[in-house]
This record gives C-alpha cells, sequence and structure tokens, in this order.
C-alpha cells in the first residue's frame, strides 16, 4: 500500500535583487514610490530560484527511505513540504496516516513551564490527542527519565534531560511515518542508539521511515529504498545501493588515474616524470564502488632520463582531515634511462570507510627527494558490514581485520 | 492505522480550511493555558496583578482627569466608576491588539518547526485579555460596594460587547500581526497606539466631551469612528444603569467596523500564512 505518494512537487522561491534588502517597512514604501515614477522600467531584477523542480515517488509502506543528496539540493525543503510547514508551488503530496519527525524534539517547550505541562503542550503540538497523551504519559516519563523532575520548570533540565523529554515524546507519538533528519548528527551515543532503536522499531513494526542524512554507512544500514536528490531534481528512485552508487559516483572528487603520453606535458622536472598513476580495485571485488572489504592496487609508472639512477618511491595514504596514515617505500634499485613501474597492493579489510589521498614521491640516492607528486589520487572507501547490527560511524584511521582478538572462557561458574 | 489521506497542495477550500482548524482544537486549548500559565508565573501576586493593574489606572485616570483636570461629570454616579468602566474596556482591547499581534513573532519557534493551522495562535489570544477582564470586572463589583451602587439588568449584555471588544481588535491585530511578521516596524507602531489611545478613547471622560470647544461637531464625529469609543460607550449604557442613554451614534460605526476588518483580516491572513516561513 502506497502511504506516501509525491506527484510533480516544485518549488519556487523568489529572490530580490534589488542592491538593498526591502525588510523594513520604509525601504518598500520607498520601493513603491520609485516603482511608481519608475513605471514600466522596473530597476528590480526577480530571479526564481526552484529547490524542488517536478519531484515524483512514492513510498509503500514499510519502506525505509533514504533521502540523499548534497546540501543545497532540495532535502530540507522536501521534508517541510512534506511536514507542511510550506506549501509546495505546483503538485499535490498524498500521506496515509499520521507523520512525525524527529526533526522536532523538543519544540515548542516552554521553558517556564513543567515538565508535565510541557509534555502535554508539545503532545498537542505534534498531533497527539489528549487521551492519548494521558495514555501514554508515564511510559513517556520512564523513558526520559525525569520522575524526579516532573513538576519542574524545564528552564532548570540540563540540556540532557531536555532533549531526553523532548525525544520520549516524539518516540510515543506512534506515527504511521516517521522523518528522521539528521538526528545522528547530534546528542550523545546514548541518545544516538536511542534513535536508531526507535528507527528500527518503527521499521520492524510495518511503519514507515524517512531518513535524511550524510552518513551514507547509517542510511546503507537502515533503508531499503533511496532517493537522490540534486539540484532540486530527483536524479535517482530505488534500491538503496544503487542510489548510494549513483549518489557517490556524482559528489566524490574521484581521481582513481592520471596518465600522461608525451613527456613534455607531464608533471615532473629534468630528472624523473609522471608517466601513468592508477588505483585499481582486485579483480576479485565485484560491488561497484570500493568499500572496506576492497583490495586495492596502486600502479605507478614514472619516466627516468638519468642513467644509472638509484631510485626509490615512497608512498604517502592521507585520511580526508590531512593525517598521514601510512607512509611506506620499496628498496632502493639503479635504473636505467626509460621507464620505471612500481606497484602496491593495499589489502582489503584494512582501511576504514572514508576519504582517502595519495602523494608520491620519487626519492634519489635513499635521502634526496626528487620530485613530490601530491594528491595524486583521491577516492572514497564506502562501508561494508556483516554480522553486525551497529550502524553507527567505525572508529579509527584503519579498520584491519588482520589484527583479531580472540576470546574463550576460562572457568565455569 | 489511522487511514486518513491528507492531501497537500497549495490550494485549500475554505470548508477544509475551517474543518482543519477544528481538528486543532485541543491545541488551541493548550496554547491559550499555556499563555495564561506563563503569564503569571514565577510573580508572588500572580493573578492579582490582573486586579491591580485595572485598579491603579482607574485610580491615577480619576485622579489626573476627575481632580486634576476637573473633568467632573455631575452626576448621580461615583465618576470612579465611569473611570472603571472605561478602563475595562481599554485594558481589554489594547492587551487583545498587543498580544494577537504579537503573537505569530513570538511563536515562530512553532511556526518555522511543525505544521498546524495559523490561525490558532492569533485565535487563542483571547484568553489573556479575557482573564484580565474577568478580573477587571470583578474590580468594577469591588467599587460597586465600596459605593454602594447596584447596576441594573442590562450587565446581561456585557458578555456581547465584550466580544464585539475583541472582534474589533481581532480585526486590526491580525493585520498587524501578519504585518509584523515581515516588517517588525508594525511592533512598534501597535506600542503607540496603545499608548495614545488610553488619551485618544474617551476612557477617563465621557463621549459628549468631544463636543465641547471649537469645532466640537467635527471632533465628535472624527470620534465616532473610533471602534473603541463604541465599545466604551455599550459598557456604560450596560454597566451603570441609567447614566447613560445608548449611543448609537459610536455603535454602528463599531458594527461596520467589526465586519469589515474581521473578513478584510481573514483572507488577508490566509492570503500571506503561507510565506510566513520564509520571512518569520
Amino acid at each position: 500500500m502506497t502511504v506516501l505518494s509525491i506527484e510533480n512537487i516544485s518549488k519556487k522561491y523568489v529572490l530580490n535583487n534589488k542592491g538593498k534588502s526591502n525588510d523594513d517597512l520604509r525601504d518598500t514604501i520607498t520601493g513603491w514610490s520609485k516603482k511608481l515614477v519608475n513605471a514600466g522600467r522596473s530597476t528590480d531584477t526577480k530571479q526564481d530560484f526552484w529547490a524542488l523542480k517536478n519531484v515524483s515517488f512514492e513510498v509503500k509502506q514499510g519502506d525505509r527511505l533514504g533521502l540523499v543528496g548534497a546540501n543545497g539540493a532540495g532535502k530540507s525543503t522536501l521534508l517541510k513540504i512534506l511536514s507542511q510547514i510550506t506549501e509546495p508551488t505546483t503538485g499535490s503530496i498524498k500521506i496515509r496516516g499520521r507523520m512525525a519527525s524527529l526533526l522536532e524534539v523538543g519544540t515548542g517547550f516552554h521553558p517556564e513551564l513543567t515538565g508535565r505541562e510541557n509534555i502535554f503542550l508539545n503532545g498537542a503540538i505534534l498531533g497527539m490527542k489528549k487521551n492519548e497523551i494521558h495514555r501514554h504519559f508515564d511510559a513517556i516519563v520512564d523513558f526520559a527519565g525525569i520522575e524526579k523532575f516532573i513538576d519542574t520548570p524545564v528552564k532548570r533540565y540540563s540540556s540532557g534531560m531536555y532533549v531526553r523529554l523532548g525525544f520520549a515524546i516524539a518516540a510515543h507519538l506512534e506515527p504511521e511515518i516517521l522523518v528522521v533528519d539528521e538526528v545522528l548528527a547530534v546528542g550523545d551515543a546514548d541518545f544516538q542508539k536511542k534513535s536508531i532503536g526507535k528507527m528500527r522499531d518503527v521499521s520492524s513494526s510495518g511503519r514507515t521511515l524517512l531518513f535524511v542524512s550524510h552518513n551514507l554507512t547509517a542510511v546503507q544500514g537502515l533503508c531499503n529504498t533511496g532517493a537522490y536528490l540534486r539540484a532540486g531534481e530527483l536524479i535517482k528512485y530505488g534500491p538503496i545501493d544503487e542510489v548510494i552508487t549513483e549518489y557517490v559516483k556524482n559528489v566524490s572528487k574521484f581521481q582513481l588515474e592520471q596518465s600522461w603520453t608525451d613527456p613534455d606535458l607531464a608533471p615532473g622536472n629534468d630528472f624523473v616524470k609522471i608517466k601513468t598513476i592508477r588505483l585499481v580495485p582486485d579483480e576479485s571485488h565485484t560491488r561497484p564502488n570500493l568499500d572496506t572489504t576492497t583490495p586495492l592496487r596502486l600502479e605507478l609508472e614514472y619516466w627516468n632520463f638519468v642513467e644509472n639512477a638509484e631510485l626509490n618511491v615512497s608512498i604517502f595514504l592521507y585520511s580526508m582531515t590531512g593525517e598521514c596514515v601510512f607512509n611506506i617505500g620499496d628498496e632502493a634499485r639503479i635504473y636505467q634511462k626509460g621507464t620505471v613501474k612500481s606497484v602496491c597492493e593495499i589489502p582489503g579489510d584494512f582501511l576504514n570507510d572514508g576519504s582517502y589521498y595519495i602523494s608520491v614521491m620519487i626519492v634519489r640516492d635513499r635521502l634526496a627527494p626528487v620530485y613530490f607528486f601530491e594528491d595524486a589520487i583521491a577516492f572514497d572507501i564506502l562501508d561494508y558490514r556483516e554480522g553486525t547490527e551497529w550502524v553507527g560511524k567505525w572508529p579509527g584511521a584503519i579498520r584491519p581485520k588482520m589484527i583479531q582478538v580472540n576470546s574463550w572462557q576460562t572457568e565455569l561458574l | 492505522m489511522d487511514s486518513r489521506v491528507r492531501v497537500i497542495t497549495n490550494k485549500k477550500s475554505i470548508s477544509e480550511y475551517i474543518a482543519e482548524i477544528w481538528n486543532y482544537n485541543e491545541l488551541f486549548w493548550i496554547l491559550a493555558k499555556r499563555d495564561i500559565i506563563v503569564k503569571y508565573k514565577q510573580a508572588v501576586l500572580g493573578v492579582g496583578w490582573a486586579a491591580i493593574r485595572p485598579l491603579i489606572t482607574t485610580l491615577v485616570m480619576a485622579l489626573a482627569f476627575g481632580r486634576l483636570g476637573k473633568l467632573d461629570v455631575g452626576s448621580t454616579i461615583p465618576y470612579m466608576l465611569i473611570v472603571s468602566v472605561g478602563v475595562t474596556i481599554w485594558l481589554f482591547f489594547s492587551q487583545s491588539l498587543t498580544t494577537i499581534s504579537t503573537s505569530l513573532v513570538l511563536n515562530s519557534n512553532l511556526i518555522t518547526k511543525v505544521y498546524f493551522p495559523r490561525l490558532i495562535i492569533p485565535l487563542s489570544s483571547i484568553f489573556i485579555g479575557l482573564v484580565d477582564v474577568v478580573v477587571s470586572l470583578a474590580v468594577f463589583a469591588g467599587l460597586c460596594l465600596f459605593y454602594q451602587y447596584v447596576p441594573d439588568w442590562k450587565i446581561i449584555f456585557i458578555p456581547l460587547i465584550l466580544a464585539l471588544t475583541f472582534l474589533a481588535s481581532f480585526g486590526v491585530g491580525l493585520i498587524a500581526a501578519v504585518l509584523n511578521v515581515k516588517y517588525r516596524d508594525i511592533g512598534q507602531v501597535i506600542s503607540f497606539v496603545v499608548q495614545f489611545g488610553t488619551f485618544l478613547s474617551p476612557v477617563a471622560y465621557l463621549t459628549d466631551t468631544y463636543k465641547t470647544g471649537a469645532n466640537g461637531d467635527l471632533l465628535y464625529k472624527i470620534a465616532m469612528l473610533n471602534p473603541v469609543t463604541g465599545c466604551i460607550d455599550a459598557m456604560r449604557w450596560a454597566m451603570l444603569g441609567d447614566f447613560a442613554a445608548f449611543n448609537w451614534n459610536s455603535f454602528i460605526p463599531l458594527v461596520v467596523f467589526v465586519i469589515i476588518t474581521f473578513f478584510y483580516s481573514i483572507r488577508f491572513f490566509r492570503k500571506h500564512e503561507d510565506t510566513f516561513v520564509d520571512y518569520i
């Protein structure tokens, strides 16, 4: 059964370029009078901005839809339209059942009111009926763990208590469609675990989940279908893996290969010049994207213009934040004029998911850098998990499987 | 499972609009309750302030206009009572006007985060003024006891007159609230209106006072266009026995004003409510 059908939704914003914004009354009035004087030859330039362009898709009951896209792709606008905060310019949306959003945790809490009063206030704002709130009241208080402070104004709550209470109310709303926007990015570990638990409950009870996040790992782990928005347009809608593949292909500054056939144009100097550098996945890898299990092979080929040069290469792997994950080199050897090839195998189940850069340095006589080819390769590694329910970001610069943890029972009680 | 299907488009019929507001009646009550609780919270005197304000205002007005301004009306009815009626209406009107016109901006955290019919917010503002007006009437009753004065049967019209007073403030307040979303200047204008309105409306003097002096007739005609004049005249007629005759001169403009501003303001509100999020 279709619970959510979105038909040709567009949203237009009009951008006024006046050089001066008309945010106060005086400007508007002077603007009017100017218009009267210059009737016909308006100096204003009005620009239409389409935050969403003809987006259509349907969500079936029990689907877990992940909405992905870069900042400004229209994800938030779509959510705003879905939650009716703003109306679409064209198109229509049909929603079956109640929709609630974890985006609004604690929305409408009044600091002067007590926890008890705020539960009723917030519940009503989220669309709960009074008897429903009564029914869930004890469960909400219990879930939030604020029994002692239920009659204290929430302005005296710690921020943790505040968020817990807000979340507890939203969690007991029992919506048919739950919208979650980036909650994984806020709150402490405990809160994240609770939100993920709630989302799992929602999906396992046959209700529908709409999840928006930049954390592709979490999206991949939770969702079964995906929608990829780019500049207000729906680029891809379908199974989550295909959508993420499409998204990664579009956004990442992938540079898996650089090569030159003419030494005059190639980067380098009088001693060496780069001919080819490429990063290829091992033939055994069949999934479309590089992920944490993929064995990688870095191939470098360069021209050497010096007879009897003693050279070696040094490879630097940097994480996205610029930290050097490792630096390895080969044995220095004597090479003649011509091309030299180096190959470095990076095993699967070694790097963690994330973005990486590779720089290579060619070294002469074991100590003097001849040429440093920086940021030669840029690549993303996606997460891949089996046998774990956990979808949070896996910590660590590397995730080596060759380092094993073994456990056994030592004693029986 | 709730099998109602909601359709989101940019076109909504008037009956859907009203039905939707009705669906949210619980939110309406709870917002009204919130406003009242919050207003008197953490004040030692609490709702007592609702009594102190009209009482002090009446005393000061009576002193300023009656004693210092020598504006005694020469009637059997104590001047304090005449002023008290004016103050009751004026405080109710100005309170409602201020609350309604700032309601949208003060609730911007709700407007930008969750959906509900926006009209609920200004509508629920009525109660904050209503609590005050009830307390004001109690103050009036206290003054009656003090002066040994008994109003007649006409007091049954009080609720009707208060309803008209609220509607008079509602129309203007709603338009101001919408404009205030985009132009915060309106908040300043409203505070001026409230400040000068106390003296320009016949709060501490009688409507007939306008007639005295040069250009009295013209002044009187202009004053009749002030909806608060109509409210105060009607209230004095209802609450002060035979003291004042019913003044149709101010009542008819009031009714016309209420009808026009009510319908126009709701249309104005509907036209702009979708863009609140973008400007607030």
